[in-house]
């Protein structure tokens, strides 16, 4: 007699499946772990640092103090002692939200005529294209903030330029100012606003292009009232791509703004060296990160938003 | 009616007046400083006003400094180590969260996986320096294992785009049927899935390369004292006066990347 | 009205060069439904773009009522397209949709809004009129399009395959619904398919096509019973191809039999290739009589209304007839491999041009 063995219903897919997803917990464990002791916990310590005092040669006391974060935007007057608003801190943060809104502005304004044209090359010319777009991409950012130095310095190619053929008589000084590290941030993200354009083009049905064009309408037109709306997620791609970025910049600021015109990212590094107070700046990171999430919700809105309109 | 007229000059819906001459003079604009950079690194001179012939004494300088030296052996190892152990801990992550319907904690999983691309890179550089910093003290300990800790986890989701994008593209039935045959899981994985996976790791492998290679903010604030990588180094130089040293420098880098990411575009477009 | 002079498309350069279009003359008459019959890849979508403005013709000219358009950009010629996949803007609703084109030619609002509604009413969409696109069936995106592109009131409408994503029944509908459209606007349809019964049914001349050039022009009948070549009459209907000799109005079957004919211009006493079609042949069981030919039955094929008897004649030639089924039980054939008596009506044999 054979004795078979029953299994309540489901019980037997119910085993497949939980062992299932025991292998797959187990398998993406090291990259979990990793990215937990080295990206995501170490934030969840800085929350708690910042709301603890700063310490006298850097470091921290461990004692609960809101100091930290009232810094952010309050100081204290150094001669009477009253709660002022830190216009150093503020003028940083306005400098940094209209920086990266005007960076993300001009990315657009030379990106998107740029992805067009990549995605309407045939093929063979497109690659090549995209290729020469991503390489600078890839270049370490150093590099490129490097070459906009040398660009733009007192001694730099626009001003030999300039100087040689006799359109000023001084060279103009373009280093160390909020239009250097504009410039330079533009320079720097564009291929973050060509990309998914890029991609947004080329899935483009050229047909609904072709119906506007048989409907009588001209080109600028066309591009009006059909093509930007059905590209528009990828502009939002990019536009997002840049100005997150841009908000956290550190090392173009450095190097192209100087010491004088700070960034958020460059206030942050202040506390961590000259200005040891390390609550100030782990709740100045704090902030900024939160300003990202705000911007990561707002396309995450407006994307949902764009595929329930269809 | 004529005969033999002219067509009408390819008309085509996908021009746009202007963007061409836009795009073309961006693009141009995308090169120019790094053509100068690369072209002043040969400069026998050192200043951009004056062209005094060809040379490549800084080439050599730089090469001879020990210091860059050390920062490009530095940049070197680090950049394969954590290259590398990213690698291996994206390609098991891709192969479980992949080509499989949801299952409890995927979303989170990949939350965690794309984290270090959400965040900016300054504020996990201070959050890594905090921690970094009180372990120091605890342990005394100051080798380059915190660098490389850093670099492996911003380097996953790196290394993790390409792999799960290379799998997505396979078809299950490969390995179905070599279990059909008798294969174990274990063998199922060397000879099939391995294989078929392979370019999209190769390419991972080297995007994770090139993001450690050219980390800035994330080492400037994890290293300790005279751990210096080739990026840390220049951004160094910088305070001072700029040297052409530093132009050939930059040079080598952009042609390395320029080369690796030829080979990372002919991996991916690659196809079977 | 449309008149086309030695278009010639030539698409890539070198070796891959490949000739769409090659030297093709037509001429399209006003109020008139046209259709470019032709199998995949015959050029009759390469032609209708080439009216439409999409591209331009390598060689040759178009012209429209006495005026040279070829050089005109799309949004210059009046002449709307019917999108074989639709092409409808899907961020815009129906209603906007079918508003385009007269928005594009700065049409009064109040203009505009009447003929939307006259659009909508037209082909019966007018509940649909403030949905998305996307949301609506494929037939009705269909009515879509052509209320799109019927509201401007071009002088010409292009119709790329319009019907070839629709189900059975829905074509069958549509097909009557265009021919009406047609007659009440009086636009020259120009309608392009690779569906002959389709081509038959609605068009008032047909131009059958093939590897980028014009076969034949005519009207239904006359490419139906009078093709001018092998191609043609292959491609439309079912053909039963025979070897025959010509002597002036008579042909004799090389299997057997003489027919009265009148053959073609330039064709030449002597050996032909002649076109019956399997509806005008018929079977009977016994023996052949005068001018019958003997077949032995190959196969039989019963499809509803019909049936498919195929044929062996004696000296080997193969041909196949069509006969309407009686009810059951009237009448009945010999099974498969029986001999019968095969008979080809008078007037049903056609000297093909080879």
């Amino acid at each position: 007699m054979v004795e078979y063995q029953t299994y309540a219903p489901g019980e037997l897919e119910a085993e497949a499946r939980a062992s299932d997803y025991k292998s797959r917990w187990l398998l993406s464990l090291p990259a979990i772990l990793i990215i937990i002791f080295a990206a995501a916990g170490p934030l969840m310590v800085m929350v708690v640092y910042s709301f603890l005092a700063p310490g006298d040669y850097g470091n921290v006391k461990w004692e609960f103090s809101l100091e930290g974060w009232m810094n952010t935007v309050i100081q204290r007057d150094i001669f009477d002692d009253t709660l002022v608003w830190a216009d150093a801190h503020l003028s940083i943060f306005w400098r940094s939200l209209s920086l990266s809104l005007l960076t993300t502005v001009a990315t657009l304004v030379f990106g998107l005529p740029t992805a067009w044209y990549i995605a309407t090359q045939p093929s063979g010319k497109r690659e090549l294209l995209l290729y020469l777009v991503t390489v600078p991409f890839w270049a370490n950012l150093l590099v490129r903030t490097i070459a906009i130095q040398e660009l733009i310095r007192t001694e730099g190619v626009i001003n030999l330029v300039l100087l040689k053929v006799g359109f000023i008589n001084e060279p103009i000084q373009m280093m160390f100012t909020n239009f250097a590290i504009g410039f330079g941030m533009t320079y720097v993200y564009l291929p973050l606003m060509v990309l998914p354009i890029y991609a947004a083009v080329d899935k483009l049905d050229f047909r609904l292009v072709e119906a506007a064009h048989d409907l009588y309408a001209s080109r600028w037109t066309a591009f009006r009232r059909v093509i930007l709306p059905l590209i528009k997620p990828g502009i939002i791609a990019g536009s997002i791509l840049v100005f997150i970025p841009s908000l956290g910049a550190y090392v173009t600021p450095r190097v192209l703004g100087g010491g004088k015109n700070l960034m958020f990212g460059n206030l942050i590094e202040l506390q961590f060296g000259q200005g040891r107070n390390w609550p100030l700046g782990a709740a100045l990171s704090l902030m900024l990160m939160a300003a990202v999430m705000v911007a990561l919700i707002w396309y995450v809105r407006v994307t949902s938003r764009e595929q329930a309109d269809g | 009616m004529a005969d033999f007229l002219k067509p009408s000059n390819g008309y085509s819906v996908r021009t746009l007046p202007g963007f061409a001459v836009l795009a073309v003079f961006t693009i141009f604009v995308l090169y120019a400083p790094i053509m100068i950079l690369v072209a002043y690194s040969f400069n026998y001179g050192t200043s951009l006003a004056i062209w005094e012939g060809f040379s490549l004494r800084w080439y050599k300088q730089a090469a001879g400094n020990q210091a860059v030296q050390d920062a490009a052996i530095r940049s070197l190892f680090l950049a394969v180590t954590a290259a590398t152990v990213a690698t291996i801990a994206a390609t098991m992550a891709a192969i479980a969260t992949t080509r499989t319907r949801r299952f409890p904690g995927r979303t989170m999983i990949y939350a965690l996986i794309n984290q270090p691309l959400m965040v900016p890179e300054i504020v996990t550089a201070v959050a890594l320096l905090i921690v970094f910093a009180a372990i120091k003290v605890w342990t005394g300990h100051t080798s380059m294992i915190y660098l490389i800790v850093a670099h492996t986890a911003f380097c996953i989701p790196f290394a993790y785009l390409p792999i799960r994008a290379r799998l997505e593209t396979m078809d299950m039935s490969l390995e179905t049927a070599a279990r059909d045959l008798y294969a174990s899981r274990w063998l199922v994985f060397r000879r099939v899935t391995l294989p078929l996976m392979w370019p999209g790791i190769v390419a991972g492998l080297m995007l994770a390369f090139v993001i450690s290679l050219d980390d800035v903010v994330i080492t400037e604030f994890v290293k300790s004292a005279g751990q210096e990588t080739l990026p840390t180094f220049m951004l160094g130089q910088l305070r001072r006066v700029v040297t052409p040293e530093v132009n050939a420098i930059s040079s080598v880098i952009l042609f390395a990347g320029a080369i690796l990411v030829a080979l990372f575009f002919r991996l991916t477009n690659r196809r079977g | 009205m449309i008149e086309i002079e030695k278009a010639t498309k030539v698409f890539g350069t070198g070796d891959t060069a490949f000739m769409a279009l090659s030297n093709v003359d037509v001429t399209i008459a006003a109020n008139e439904f046209f259709t470019l019959l032709g199998p995949s890849g015959c050029g009759k979508t390469t032609l209708l773009r080439l009216i439409a403005g999409f591209e331009p013709p390598t060689m040759g000219s178009i012209s429209l009522a006495g005026k040279d358009i070829s050089r005109l950009p799309p949004s210059q010629r009046p002449v709307n397209t019917v999108f074989q996949n639709y092409a409808l803007f899907p961020h815009m609703s129906v209603a906007q949709n079918i508003a385009f084109g007269l928005e594009m030619l700065k049409k009064p609002k109040a203009e505009i809004r009447s003929t939307v509604d006259e659009m909508l009413r037209l082909v019966q969409m007018e509940e649909l009129k403030n949905r998305r696109t996307s949301e609506i069936s494929g037939g009705q995106q269909q009515r879509v399009a052509l209320a799109r592109a019927l509201a401007p009131h071009p002088e010409v409408l292009l119709l790329d395959e319009p019907l070839s994503a629709l189900d059975f029944k829905l074509r069958k509908e549509m097909q009557i619904e265009l021919k009406r459209l047609q007659n009440e606007t009086g636009i020259t349809f120009v309608f392009v398919t690779h569906d002959q019964e389709e081509a038959l049914t609605m068009s008032d001349r047909i131009a059958v096509m093939n590897a980028g050039k014009i076969l034949q022009v005519g009207s239904p009948r006359d490419i139906y019973e009078r093709p001018s070549e092998r191609f043609v009459a292959n491609f439309v209907g079912e053909s039963n191809f025979l070897n025959a000799e010509l002597s002036g109005s008579e042909v004799t079957l090389a299997v057997g039999g003489r027919f009265a004919v009148s053959a073609p211009n330039g064709v030449e006493d002597g050996k032909v290739s002649v076109l019956v079609r399997p509806e005008h042949i018929s079977v009977r069981a016994g023996g052949s009589g005068e001018n019958e030919l003997t077949a032995t039955i190959e196969t039989i094929v019963y499809s509803g209304e019909s049936t498919s008897i195929h044929l062996r004649l004696a000296n080997g030639e193969a041909i196949r007839a069509r006969m309407a089924n009686e009810p059951q039980g009237a009448g009945g054939l010999p099974a498969e491999g029986g001999q019968v008596a095969v008979i080809i009506a008078p007037c049903a044999i056609t000297v093909l041009r080879d």
